[in-house]
């Protein structure tokens, strides 16, 4: 049996329909809250901005004009909420956090390599990248996204969005070398 | 063995991180295929490619998902905006609606000229009036639809130049819900509340005050009954 789709259910809930607004959360709210959680890196916070995410998609709806996918336009929703949460986190806070990332990839190699586990490492670099980059490889790796779909999301050109790809896997090159992994790329 | 062009090697190396999603078009996807099937360097860099894939998605099947608590406030906070405003009335959908016709009959460059001026206000005029007389169901009698009569009002022209955007934006930014209008045949003035209560005759005349400064979308304000 085929699922409803996206479309239809933003449809139903044009019209008011919460049990369509429910099967929408049901389908996306993980995939939502894992974005937000990567940006904003607070668990707390990324729970209330899932709940603005999906209430504004119920008030949206009937504006939704189907020129892209419904997920990419919650995540378009989604990153506006994340960036205008972290612009009014204190600049402090951001500065711990920004510490704490490099801290968190600044192991040395021997350590890091005594984990003999290369996915473990690449998965810590991957949390080591800024939150441009992480952005980027998440909404292309884990959130499935094409070029075109990425530069509607983050809103920049689809050549910005192929070379911000390669630069963010330049980076996690580097991050992975300091660890002592090279990979003969780039 | 390189079978292919530097160029063209670049190009397709940059799609391999959507190549291993598969989110590339099937021309593309096939472009890529060919180009590892002659080329072992980039086939290389593709595994690559793919163990980040591969560990971007178990670094994000371990973040977790949000607790029952963020579906109940959500359903909260719709129960409470659909008890405040009911979606068919709702302010909102209202300005979706006046934004979707207006902005193909009323684009900034034409509400230079004052003929474009008075054109944009007839726009105004009918689209507004068309919705609203959707809204309040009496086809031919818009001036007769109900308002409720608690609230706080104002009567309102728009400047002529006003985009459907600007309008709305408008609307949103006073969370001003147009509830009435054109006021009479051929008019151009619209009723908005701006609170469901009654506020003290001190913060209407601030808001209109403010509202007033907006010269690029109000053309003429004042506090209503």
């Amino acid at each position: 049996m085929q699922a409803t789709s996206d479309e239809v259910l933003i449809g139903r809930i044009a019209n008011g329909d919460r049990l369509a607004m429910q099967v929408l959360y049901a389908r996306y709210h993980v995939r939502i809250f894992r974005f937000v959680v990567r940006m904003v890196r607070d668990e707390s916070t990324a729970e209330d901005l899932i709940s603005e995410v999906f209430l504004d998609v119920w008030r949206q709806a009937g504006r939704f004009e189907g020129r892209s996918a419904v997920s990419t336009w919650m995540l378009s929703i989604a990153r506006f909420k994340a960036l205008s949460a972290l612009r009014r986190r204190p600049e402090q806070e951001l500065d711990v956090e920004a510490a704490e990332a490099i801290e968190d990839t600044a192991d040395d190699p021997h350590t890091a390599l005594e984990k003999k586990d290369k996915g473990a490492i690449l998965r810590k670099c991957l949390t080591g990248l800024s939150a441009e980059h992480r952005e980027i490889i998440d909404l292309v790796y884990y959130h499935e996204k094409s070029v075109e779909e990425v530069a509607e999301i983050v809103g920049i050109p689809e050549n910005t969005v192929k070379t911000r790809m390669f630069y963010a896997r330049k980076r996690l090159a580097e991050l992975l070398k300091a660890e002592g992994i090279e990979r003969g790329w780039p | 063995m390189n079978a292919i062009k530097e160029p063209e090697r670049h190009e397709i190396e940059a799609l391999l991180p959507w190549h291993a999603a598969g989110t590339l078009s099937r021309r593309d996807a096939d472009r890529v295929e060919r180009a590892l099937a002659g080329d072992h360097e980039l086939a290389r860099r593709y595994d690559l490619v793919r163990e980040e894939l591969a560990e971007t998605i178990h670094l994000n099947e371990t973040l977790g998902a949000p607790s029952a608590r963020c579906m109940e406030k959500l359903f909260a906070a719709i129960d409470a905006e659909e008890a405040r405003a009911p979606r068919r009335q709702r302010a909102f959908d209202l300005g979706g609606r006046i934004s979707e016709f207006l902005s193909g009959f009323a684009p900034r460059t034409l509400a230079w000229s004052a003929t474009a001026a008075a054109v944009a206000i007839l726009v105004q005029a009918a689209v507004i009036t068309t919705v609203v007389v959707r809204e309040h169901g009496a086809p031919g009698n818009y001036e007769v639809a109900s308002v409720p009569s608690d609230g706080s009002y104002v009567v309102v022209r728009f400047a002529p130049q006003a985009t459907a955007t600007e309008i709305t934006n408008f609307l949103g930014a006073y969370k001003a819900t147009l509830v009435e209008g054109p006021m009479r045949s051929g008019g151009s003035l619209y009723r908005l509340r701006l609170s469901e209560t009654k506020l003290p005759r001190s913060d209407v005349d601030r808001i209109v005050h403010r509202m007033q400064e907006e010269s690029k979308v109000v053309a003429f304000i004042a506090a209503a009954d």
